[in-house]
């Protein structure tokens, strides 16, 4: 009740008028923020940082938000119309977000996944109101240890999936990892093969890759088909967004399951990527249309999208009330406020009342405002597709060089971004996997440095992953998502045993 | 039994020619592959690949990734060296390679021109050349959207977003 | 045939007007196209905000004639972004920020570069470093704390801290040289990371910079034991830094602090210098600067000129004889 309370004196706090400007405006820029690939919302918001200086600290973070938001719904709509990521944490999008493109149904495709973005959005501010101080608890409880066993569960619950060679998934998955692992080891600050080049130094960057692997990939392999788009564009009318609509309600379980994964990997902080990729996989573990993941099944969109909407929201939460940023984003977010002279932390629910629900109330309202301005730009997006291709594909590559020339400010990146493409059309013609590569990619840094600071800590002792109770049950969930197929298997075969045969004739 | 006729997918019949069969390049791309894990492996054993007391050493993770890519491949290459049922067909129709070609140089040509004449000309340049050169636009048509994307392209990177991306003499006559 | 003439005449034009580009030397320096601010780390750390509120200053005072961008070069531990200026010789409208990695990425990495490569400029504030356990622990003094280490076995304490070879690490080895005992060191990805591992028990101590601690510390959730400075800092509030002894009164003798200052490229004119001197004078001077230093207690000491130079030279001195001790150079 008392959060209620304080929310209702948030949206007080909001009714100014120029508040409300400012939403829209952050939305719209936040959109276009999405849309460019490469210039994320880290990278957006940092850039937009000193031009708030002279708003009120309020109106400043409302807008700041809202870029935010906007760059959450903007990354889906490159995903879905060119199958090239506009952000990390939609990566995931493309794997089901393009074919339904491609099958001309490119607004099913778009109002689901900014539907389920909302949708995530909503139930991870419900948590941010309701919950926030048991949470932030949580979020301590994570160490190295506990930080491994996410990114193995991240893992184990997506591979296994495909029906490629499982030595080319191999094969994929590890030059994913050994990517990921050129440049500065980050825990003996050794340089690995970089072979003396200041270049390489930097890494491999992921967003690099993904342009060049599923953007340029794309493109090189649509030529093959001649000077057109395989979409087919369709005339996009409040029908087709209703009837899209009618078809969401029955993925409520998915909804669930990817909004607690997202608010989990969120507040932990994990980050909205490997948060879109757990639900992608989990999605497709225990759906009924399992076979049709990858080939434009709409609940591979509602998925990754609900997860990576509800995981950057609540990220936000380890910022104010811990001064830890649970996104790159956040983190320049946590520099904005210290530089309004708030100190985020335990004290500011406290000493800032006004500003923390303040902000909490722009949540629910950018959201709603965020939801609407992508809704009503679904039919100019989907229009794009009706540009013919000689005038849409140079603006695009035009588009992928920015994007990779922005994430770390450096020719060389575009050269890179460009082999990648080559490398994309070359490994998707011989149906080399590249979902395990780039998990690895984004995963793999990560994931060896928290085990290998798990060890430091427990002085090369490996038990420290069944150390406690929370450590050792993301772990044990790791196994049974790994071995899920086998389980099933057995389940189906129980299952069938008692029942006969209608185990068969369940999925229509 | 001749294996290498049966499996031919989507032989278009016509003027295509064959460029090189998907199996000569499943072999080309795991070799590169294996040649990676290598190259991966030995720099690992120069950092390291040893598990010290308190944990793994820089090298042991890509080493083992190393060497888990170089057997994969390896698998792959060998299935496909002896395999009897390795894919013979055409890797890709010649005509279509035709078209990737066309895309593909263009823009490598682009990246190039970018170093020296920085992002706003060098898209200029290319987007007119791929409207006139594969759309077969007209200068009037093309002229144009050459000039206007990149002088938007412009305008949101360097004056409202103030990113500054790579530029060229051009820029720099006007200030820039 | 069209289209080549096409493409010739778009490259006659471009030559014509990069050959119009040479402009007027002008007796007092001012720039004449957007200033690039470098920063040699990633969004979000402490170099990259200081950084962005210098940008935002400046902006919203008018106090430089054009205006001024961030750009983020990280790679490599920030090598890429000090190479960029090293290597833009001449160029007065690119300045970078430093850290610490000034001085430790040449040495840990042997990337060719060092602070004689660039143009110092001025030195913005000097960012200090507090040894923080977290409040639970039996340690009240850091007595107490280097009490135990030294009757403790090796490795047996968990330092945690941002980066690896860095100034964290760098502090460990000198509080290591002290006491007479090896830590475990952990590295983190970035200073919150690395406050929260500490409140919530992962770790036993850090040497967090007192911005990343603050809120923690005034919740109760840590305990500060001595800061690593020649004076105390200054109490700012309710935050009452004028508590914390110096390590060296606490009896550790151990001194660091990091540079935040400012460098341009080499080669620059000395009317160029002074500007940028002039115009950090500036930001110094505006309310939300005085009020960004109490909050991250910052020692405020401005040098520029000869001055600077020697410090520096001081600075990399300290470094390069800490990192020798601790077998961190690249081989």
């Amino acid at each position: 009740m008392d959060a209620l309370l304080s929310l209702i004196h948030g949206f007080g706090v909001l009714a100014d008028p120029m508040n409300i400007v400012y939403m829209c405006v952050g939305v719209v820029l936040g959109v276009l923020i999405g849309v460019l690939p490469g210039l994320g919302g880290a990278n957006g918001i940092a850039i937009l940082l000193p031009l708030t200086f002279s708003m009120s600290p309020t109106a400043a973070i409302i807008m700041l938000s809202s870029i935010y938001w906007g760059a959450l719904f903007g990354g889906a709509i490159t995903s879905v119309l060119f199958n090239i990521p506009g952000e990390p944490w939609s990566v995931a999008t493309t794997f089901d977000g393009h074919p339904m493109a491609q099958q001309g149904k490119a607004d099913q495709a778009l109002t689901a996944a900014f539907t389920s973005s909302f949708i995530g959005a909503l139930l991870a501010v419900a948590v941010i109101t309701f919950l926030a101080p048991v949470v932030a608890g949580f979020a301590l409880r994570f160490g190295p240890a506990e930080f491994f066993a996410v990114q193995l569960l991240t893992f184990c619950s997506f591979v296994g999936m495909g029906r490629e060679s499982p030595f080319k998934v191999l094969a994929a998955m590890m030059l994913g990892f050994a990517l990921a692992a050129v440049g500065m080891d980050s825990v003996t600050g050794q340089l690995r093969m970089t072979f003396g080049t200041v270049e390489l130094m930097r890494g491999f960057d992921f967003l690099i890759a993904v342009i060049g692997l599923f953007g340029i990939g794309e493109i090189l392999l649509t030529m093959e088909e001649g000077l057109s788009f395989r979409g087919k564009s369709t005339k996009i009318t409040l029908r087709s967004v209703m009837n899209t609509w009618v078809r969401l309600p029955r993925f409520w379980i998915t909804y669930l399951r990817s909004a607690a994964v997202g608010c989990w990997l969120g507040i932990t902080p994990g980050g909205a990527t490997p948060a879109s990729f757990m639900s992608y996989g989990l999605a497709q573990r225990f759906s009924k249309n399992r076979a049709g993941f990858g080939k434009g099944e709409i609940e591979g969109v509602v998925a990754p999208e609900t997860a990576a909407h509800a995981a950057g929201t609540s990220a936000l939460l380890p910022m104010l009330t811990l001064g830890i940023p649970g996104s790159p984003t956040a983190a320049v977010m946590l520099g904005g406020l210290l530089i309004w002279g708030l100190q985020p932390g335990p004290m500011l629910f406290i000493e800032q009342k006004d500003f923390v629900w303040g902000l909490i109330a722009s949540m629910y309202l950018s959201n709603v405002v965020g939801f609407l301005i992508v809704l009503t730009t679904v039919p100019l997006w989907a229009s794009i597709l009706r540009i013919p291709f000689s005038i849409i594909a140079p603006i695009i590559i035009v588009l992928c060089c920015i994007g990779a020339y922005t994430v770390h400010n450096a020719f060389l990146d575009v050269v890179i971004m460009l082999f990648f493409g080559v490398v994309g059309y070359v490994f998707k013609k011989l149906h080399y996997p590249l979902a395990p590569l780039v998990l690895a990619l984004v995963l793999g840094d990560m994931a060896e440095s928290s085990f290998r600071q798990s060890m430091l800590l427990s002085q090369g002792n490996i038990s420290i992953f069944w150390s406690n109770w929370l450590v050792g049950s993301i772990c044990a969930l790791a196994m049974v998502m790994l071995f899920w197929p086998l389980i099933a298997f057995f389940i189906d075969k129980a299952r069938n045993g008692k029942l006969g045969t209608h185990g068969e004739t369940g999925r229509v | 039994m001749a294996p290498e006729h049966d499996v031919m997918p989507e032989a278009v019949p016509g003027e295509d020619q064959s460029t090189v069969t998907t199996r000569v390049m499943e072999l080309v791309v795991a070799a590169v592959l294996m040649v990676l894990a290598g190259v991966v492996m030995l720099d690992s054993v120069r950092v390291g690949i040893g598990w010290a007391f308190d944990g793994p050493e820089a090298g042991y993770f890509p080493f083992y990734i190393g060497l888990i890519m170089f057997l994969a491949s390896a698998v792959t290459f060998g299935v496909n060296l002896i395999g009897r049922n390795a894919d013979t067909s055409n890797f890709v129709e010649r005509s279509a390679l035709r078209l990737v070609i066309k895309v593909l140089v263009p823009t490598v040509v682009y990246a190039g021109v970018m170093y020296f004449l920085g992002i706003y000309v060098a898209s200029a340049i290319y987007i007119c050349f791929f409207m006139m050169w594969l759309g077969k636009y007209s200068i009037r048509k093309a002229a144009p959207v050459a000039i206007v994307i990149p002088l938007i392209l412009f305008w949101l990177f360097e004056i409202a977003f103030l990113i500054p991306l790579p530029k060229g003499p051009l820029e720099a006559a006007f200030g820039y | 045939m069209k289209l080549a003439r096409t493409l010739a005449t778009a490259l006659t034009t471009v030559a014509i007007f990069g050959f119009a580009a040479a402009g007027p030397a002008l007796a007092e320096w001012k720039p004449s196209k957007t200033i690039e601010f470098i920063v040699p780390a990633g969004t979000g750390g402490g170099a990259d905000q200081m950084a962005r509120m210098i940008q935002g200053i400046i902006q919203k005072h008018g106090l430089a004639d054009q205006s001024m961008v961030v750009i983020n070069k990280s790679g490599g531990a920030g090598a890429e972004g000090f190479m960029d200026v090293k290597e833009s010789d001449g160029n007065e409208h690119k300045i970078i920020i430093t850290l610490s990695n000034l001085f430790t990425t040449p040495l840990a990495t042997g990337v060719p570069f060092s602070w004689k490569d660039l143009t110092p400029v001025a030195m913005l504030a000097l960012d200090n470093f507090v040894l923080w356990v977290n409040a639970d622990s039996p340690y009240k003094t850091a007595q107490d704390y280097v009490g135990a280490i030294k009757a403790g076995a090796d490795n047996q304490f968990k330092m945690g801290g941002t980066g690896s070879k860095q100034e964290d690490q760098i502090v460990t080895v000198a509080l290591e040289q002290v006491t007479g005992k090896k830590f475990t060191y952990v590295p983190f990805k970035g200073g919150g990371d690395v406050a929260k591992q500490l409140v919530g028990g992962h770790i036993d101590s850090s040497v967090n910079n007192p911005i990343e601690q603050v809120s923690f510390w005034q919740a109760g959730n840590t305990r500060a034991l001595c800061v690593f400075a020649a004076e105390r800092m200054e109490t700012q509030g309710a935050a009452k830094w004028g508590d914390v002894p110096t390590c060296k009164e606490a009896g550790v003798d151990t001194e660091y602090q990091m540079l935040r200052g400012i460098f341009t490229s080499p080669g620059v004119s000395q009317e160029a210098v002074d500007y940028y001197v002039a115009l950090f004078q500036k930001v110094r001077e505006t309310p939300e600067w005085k009020d960004f230093m109490a909050k991250g207690a910052f020692s405020q000491s401005f040098m520029s000129g000869d001055e600077f130079k020697a410090w520096v030279a001081n600075a990399e001195t300290q470094h390069k004889d800490l990192m020798t001790k601790a077998g961190f150079l690249a081989e």
